[in-house]
């Protein structure tokens, strides 16, 4: 994408309208046994912040309809919208995007929303970015938008799964540049192992870093008890409440 | 004409109705959480519900005091802008009303604050008249503090990011000035059953 393109995107006025647009879907890709990427071209897209999430409307022959919202995935400087969605197996609308969908297929989205849980590489870091499974989506955004902008910003990434499989977009974490990557398995890890084999606790928020007095940006996304016990334990290391944001989600309805 | 999404057949709830279910929202039975920050935990003696702002003198009550003033327990539907409501919710707590009461104000706002640095911005006409509590209490226990205990607003009527958790005062404005969610997009009054959810809602 050109310079200019790039700035325009990334210029994004938080005011921009939020209205109903049809989204097709280019492709789809498999990430872990429970989630996969939808590819959407959005036409009119007007651009996003990394961190921000959307609304997915669909509608049933009989009328029905029903909406969830998603984070994204993607970066501000890519020309897809893309979403990773975990199956959540006694769902609504999850097990549709998960198993169902398939390239050509349409819905209506509508965003980007959110203007809290965000980052933008003029920021800067140090980044400290902690993810409960599929909380990685919206912290891999992040993550795409300072590799695209080169940007040397400092960032440290925990994340915590259950086996090593469930871990999103592994191949391309391993393969960012200057990040310090950190994974805890808490159900099963791999022979020879050497990451960390639990749940998070506060001498992994020490082995991870950075220290308090460094002031890092915290962003912490996950399931509302990951969240709730990764926050509280940042808190109590000394890191300023109000640099710690946080995204919760619940197993509910997906 | 909104697409149909291909072979995507509704999975709703058949025992739930319909008609208590505001546009693009589905019922849950469990209790998701939803916040910003870290939960913020005030011990209850340094507790304080405040009111102040465009009014003559600030009236604040300490924990204990917040709990002898008359007590109201009700059931309400609550309906949260991430999509999901929760039906038939059990809460004890003070009416704003009775907190308002002998208090003498120009005032058609307030701006509703919180430990976190959460604020929320209402329309005094929306927590007055019965429609608004500061609640401590869930289905017969203490509010947990993940949920906004020790007390948090309860303004049933509106998205629930407009009952702001761990509330420690109500500060009354002659302007209308945008809280938290309000100022990053959010719809300033967000009535689910008009679906306000963002700004241009």
């Amino acid at each position: 994408m050109e310079r200019a393109a790039v700035l325009e995107r990334l210029a994004t006025p938080l005011r921009a309208a939020v209205v109903w647009r049809l989204a097709t879907v280019r492709a789809v890709r498999a990430e872990t046994p429970g989630a996969r990427t939808l590819v959407l071209d959005v036409p009119e897209w007007p651009g996003h912040v990394a961190g921000q999430h959307v609304d997915v409307r669909l509608t049933a022959e009989d009328g029905y309809v029903a909406e969830r919202s998603y984070s994204i995935a993607s970066p501000p400087e890519a020309a897809d919208v893309e979403l990773t969605i975990e199956r959540i197996d006694d769902g609504e609308v999850s097990p549709y995007l998960t198993d169902d969908v398939r390239a050509g297929d349409q819905f209506e989205v509508r965003g980007p929303v959110g203007g809290h849980f965000t980052w933008r590489v003029e920021q800067g870091g140090p980044l400290l970015l902690v993810a409960g499974g599929s909380g990685l989506v919206p912290l891999m955004a992040m993550l795409r938008h300072r590799a695209a902008q080169r940007s040397d910003a400092e960032a440290r990434v925990l994340v915590s799964a259950r086996r090593i499989e469930d871990v999103l977009y592994r191949d391309e974490l391993q393969r960012l540049a200057g990040v310090q990557l950190s994974f805890a398995l808490t159900r099963e890890q791999p022979p020879g192992w050497t990451g960390f084999g639990r749940r998070i606790d506060a001498a992994m928020i020490e082995a991870v870093g950075p220290r308090p007095e460094d002031r890092p940006r915290v962003f912490v996304c996950g399931p509302t008890a990951f969240v709730e016990r990764a926050a509280d334990l940042l808190v109590a290391a000394g890191h300023d409440p109000r640099a710690i944001r946080a995204e919760r989600f619940g197993p509910t309805g997906g | 004409m909104a697409p149909i999404s291909r072979g995507f057949g509704s999975r709703r709830r058949r025992d739930v109705d319909p008609t208590r279910v505001p546009p693009g929202q589905y019922t849950v039975n469990d209790f998701p959480v939803l916040s910003a920050g870290p939960t913020p935990r005030t011990p209850l003696e340094q507790w304080t519900f405040t009111i102040d702002g465009a009014i003559d003198d600030a009236a604040s009550w300490t924990w204990d005091e917040f709990l002898a003033l008359p007590q109201e327990t009700f059931t309400v539907d609550i309906h949260c802008v991430t999509k999901w409501s929760k039906l038939d919710t059990g809460w004890t707590g003070v009416s704003v009303d009775t907190l308002l009461e002998g208090i003498d104000t120009v005032a058609e706002y307030l701006t509703a604050w919180s430990d976190g640095d959460y604020t929320t911005n209402l329309a005094l006409e929306d927590v007055t008249g019965g429609q608004a509590w500061v609640v401590h209490t869930f289905d017969g226990e203490p509010l947990e503090a993940e949920h906004g205990g020790p007390a948090r607003l309860l303004v049933p009527h509106l998205y629930f990011w407009k009952s702001a958790k761990w509330v420690r005062g109500l500060t009354l404005t002659l302007e209308d000035e945008p809280g938290f969610w309000e100022a990053a997009g959010y719809h300033n009054r967000g009535d689910p059953w008009k679906e306000q959810r963002y700004w241009n809602d």
